[in-house]
This record gives structure tokens, sequence and C-alpha cells, in this order.
């Protein structure tokens, strides 16, 4: 078998609308819990990373946790396309040798203290910094009332959404099935609280005739930290670990990321298939050999497209995939099972991979029964997990 | 092809464009009611959005070309909530792809929301921006 890392501990607060403490307390706590989880001692992790985004700083969190010699800290740029991105960056910090231990944070007062979901428009003259951010909704969308993350993805899906006659009715399932999801999990948001299709058509225009309400994630409080080292350590640590079999990035040309309409080919997500390309590739693995797909899902359009991208179905058959129940519990393949970023929380798509590692590990609120590997994506980057 | 008025411009509330030195002359030129794309003086291929080295041969020299205005709607919305800073009513945003192959943002005016589609023939024209500036927005053509 080929040399691996894998994630051998998770860790997260709460995740709620105000979390009334700060950022790095946020981060501290949900590293604590990972490195607890994990049976390792703070004072011995040696990598740390996290995205350009977080606003808590490396020194800062290593004085929180007694770190007594930092090896190794990177940063990740792109807002949630990081999220899968730091697994593959940790693994390869750790089998490269630049750290054992590796810490993952992402954590943020995003609801309560800033909220990506309202208009922005940079200061008249102002120097705009876009390194790290993506150039393109600063820059090309402010002036014409594209100020915000829903805008960009409307006019990325949309013209994806008329060659394939996807309405707005059929990203509707998504949500209804995440949302029963998010309805049997007590960490989320909506636990206890599914959505019918009808309240979701219901639901107001953010992007009419394309997003309403609900086709949107959620604002969220909260942190979340994984802690990855090698296979060869995990086997000696007390969880079971979630090994990483494959990882990859992939940001092909003209892509950027939500604002992302410069690449040829606007009915499909050339980053999804370009992650997907190399996890199987790497891997020798195939779709039908995942039983469980966590898709990055800031938006319902980004699910059917990472769907299509990763093979899961055809381009343009997406629609029919979830409608047909497949995305569910007892489905072919159960996505964002523990309600995603829709259901669950909004922690920049981190919450999405402590759930495959849940998963894997047997310990998930809505359990898929036999699974052996998971695939993690945020489309720009995504993981292979498996449990055996 | 219209130009900003001065009038206009003088109750205008939509933001202004942000410039970079790479993309200044996009801007530039929108104020002077042109619709100006990059293009490589070597290799003479298109950009956009601009950038300092042309992806194609890596040549530096970049030339600032008039294009065409004309285009087609790639795929629109109109942002109802939260509502746009700087916009009395949501404006019609759209992906517009130029008849010179090139995309971008902006928005579509003149047309009532029942009239929008998707492959909508569209010309530009030039709106005036809060601070003095000017952006390229579009109006169908009409038949």
């Amino acid at each position: 078998m080929a040399q691996h890392a894998a994630i051998v501990g998770i860790g997260q607060t709460e995740f709620s609308k105000a979390s009334g403490r700060s950022e790095l307390q946020l981060a501290a706590e949900a590293s604590r819990a990972a490195l607890a989880d994990a049976g390792i001692d703070p004072a011995d992790v040696d990598g740390m990373i996290t995205f350009t985004l977080d606003p808590s700083d490396e020194i800062g969190l290593a004085r929180c946790l007694g770190v007594k010699d930092l090896a190794y800290t990177t940063r990740i740029p792109g807002g949630g396309a990081a999220s899968a991105a730091t697994l593959h960056q940790a693994a390869a910090a750790v089998l490269g040798g630049a750290a054992n231990v590796v810490l993952i944070w992402r954590a943020m007062n995003e609801r309560s203290a800033y909220r990506f979901g309202q208009p922005m428009v940079p200061a008249s003259g102002g120097v705009v910094n876009v390194a790290g951010n993506g150039t393109g909704s600063l820059l090309w969308c402010m002036p014409f009332g594209a100020q915000t993350p829903a805008s960009w993805e409307a006019l990325s899906s949309g013209h994806y959404m008329q060659t394939y006659g996807v309405t707005n009715r059929d990203l509707g399932h998504v949500s209804v099935a995440q949302r029963r999801h998010a309805a049997t999990n007590p960490l989320a948001w909506f636990h206890g609280k599914p959505l019918t299709l009808e309240e979701h058509q219901q639901s107001r225009w953010i992007m009419e005739p394309v997003l309403r309400l609900f086709d949107c994630c959620q604002e969220s409080d909260g942190g979340v930290a994984l802690v990855v080292t090698s296979m060869a350590r995990a086997r000696d640590l007390k969880r079971r670990p979630a090994r990483i079999v494959a990882s990859a990035q992939s940001i092909p040309r003209e892509v950027e990321v939500i604002s992302n309409y410069y690449h040829a080919d606007l009915t499909m997500m050339p980053e999804a298939r370009g992650v997907a390309a190399r996890l199987y590739s790497q891997s020798g693995l195939t779709p039908h050999d995942m039983q469980l797909a966590m898709l990055y899902d800031a938006f319902t359009p980004q699910v059917l497209k990472q769907l299509e991208g990763f093979g899961f179905c055809g381009r343009g058959e997406a629609k029919d995939f979830v409608k047909n129940g497949n995305i569910e519990l007892g489905g072919s393949l159960p996505v964002n099972t523990n309600g995603g970023l829709i259901g669950e929380a909004y922690i920049h798509g981190m919450n999405n991979i402590t759930e495959a590692v849940r998963q894997l590990r047997g310990t998930a609120s809505n359990q898929v029964p036999h699974l052996t590997h998971a695939l993690v994506s945020c489309g720009m980057a995504g993981a292979i997990l498996s449990n055996d | 092809m219209s130009t900003p008025e001065a009038g206009a411009a003088a109750g205008a509330t939509r933001p202004d464009p942000v410039y970079t030195p790479d993309a200044a002359f996009f801007w530039e030129g929108a104020a002077r009611g042109e619709l100006l794309g990059q293009r490589c003086a070597d290799c003479q291929r298109l950009a956009h959005p601009p950038r300092p080295m042309c992806p194609f041969c890596h040549s530096l020299k970049r030339e600032v070309v008039r294009l065409s205005g004309r285009g087609t709607v790639c795929s629109w919305t109109i942002p109802r909530h939260p509502a746009p800073l700087g916009f009395a009513e949501p404006p019609i945003v759209a992906l517009i792809e130029l008849a010179e192959g090139i995309r971008l943002v902006s928005n579509v005016v003149e047309v009532a929301q029942a009239e929008m589609r998707n492959g909508l023939s569209v010309q530009v024209l030039f709106a005036p921006t809060r601070g003095g500036r000017a952006v390229p927005v579009f109006r169908p053509v009409k038949a």
C-alpha cells in the first residue's frame, strides 16, 4: 500500500448565529477538542494550516495550545475552496516530512460579525488587495449590482441551468434532501426542522429566477478543527483513522472562485472534473466505489454540478439524479448527510469534512451502512477518505 | 453609442469601478464612451479580464482595441435580497458574451423582465457612476 496520511482527530464548537466569544477562542476550543479526540498532546502540534480568510493568527493559536515548536505553517486561498485543499496540503506536509502532526482549523463569527451574504462595494478610489481571494468578484461585478456570492453563483449557473432545463424547483430537491438530513442531526442548526418542496418554492427570491432563500447556505458562527498525521502514527492512536487515499486541487485555465464564468464551457464545472480526474487516477477508484459524497453546498446548483463533475451521473442528469432520491439516506449516493452547509452550518466547508470522518468511524447521526469510501469536495479541491 | 452625460452623472448612485494598473484602460475607455479590450500585440488574441501577460504567447506587448459592443446574454439574474448598494431598483445583472468571444458581467437596461432570456442580442451603452465615471451596460438590439 502506498504511504498515506490520515485524519486522526476532529473537533468543533457548537454552531450558532452568535457565539459570544472571540474567533481565536473558537479556534482554540475546536483545536483542543480535535487533539483530545486524537489523543495527541497539543504541545506536539508541529504544523498548522488554515484559510487565507481565517482571522486568527497562527502564533496566537499556538500560544493557546502551548505548541512547543511549530515547524510548518501555510494558508490556502479561495474562500471555501480552501476547505478540502487543507487535507491535500496537510497530507503533502506529512508525507514530505515537513511536519508530523498538522492541525487544520477554521473558526469564524461569520454571522454575528460580518455576514458574507451582505453586499460589499470597495471604497471609491481605494486600493483593493485581491491576492488570494480571486479577482473577478471585486473588480468586475460590483458596479453592476452583483455584490454578493449569491449573485456570482446565479450568473455562473444560469447557462448550465438553461442548457439542461434545470428549474429552481429542481434545485429545491437538493435543499429538501439536506434539510431532511439536518433534521435528524443534533449538531445541525436546522435539527428537527425539515423543509418541504412547497416551503422551498414559497421562500423569497434572493436571485430571481435562479436562487431562493433556501438555495443558499446558512450564515454561521463556529469553529472546526482536524488533526492529520501519517498512517503509521495513526495506527498507534485511539481513534479509527480516516485514511486520505487521494487528495488533489485543480484550478483549470480561466477558472476562478464562484465568479466563475470566463472558462470555455459554462455547462460544467471544470475544477470538479479536474479534481475528480486526479483523485480517481491516484487511487484507482471510480465513482461507484464511493458510498458517501460531502459536496460543498454554498448554493444548491453547486451540488448538481459537482455530482456531474465527479461522474456520479452524466452531464445534465444531476437534476433527475437528485429528484429520484439518490442523494438521500438509503439512496445510491447519500450526499451531505449532516445537512451540509445548508442544513447543519456554514463553517466554510470544514464541517462537511468532519461529517465524512464521523461516517467512516461509524459514529454519525445519520449513519450510512457498509461505508468504506467517502468523497469530500469543495469544487477546486477534494479527497477520498477510507476506513479500510 | 451614447456617452455619459454630465447631468445624469450628477445624480448617479451606481458604485464606481475599481481601477487596477492592468485594467485601468478598460474603465478609462468606458468613461469616454468606448468599450475596449486587451489584445496581444504579437499574437493578436484577446484576453479578458485584462492581464499584464498574454496567456497564449507570453508577450508583454499589449494593445487596447475598440470592441464591437455587440453581444448576447449568457445568463442573467435580478438581485432581490439583499438590495444591491447604489441602485434605486434592483438591476438586471447579466453575463454578456461579446461578438469577439470574451465575456463580461454587466447590466441589461431598457428591457422588461419578461423579455429577458439567454441568447438575447444586446448592444453596449454607458451608465454613469456616483464618482463621475462610467461603466458599459447593454440594451436589447431592436429587431
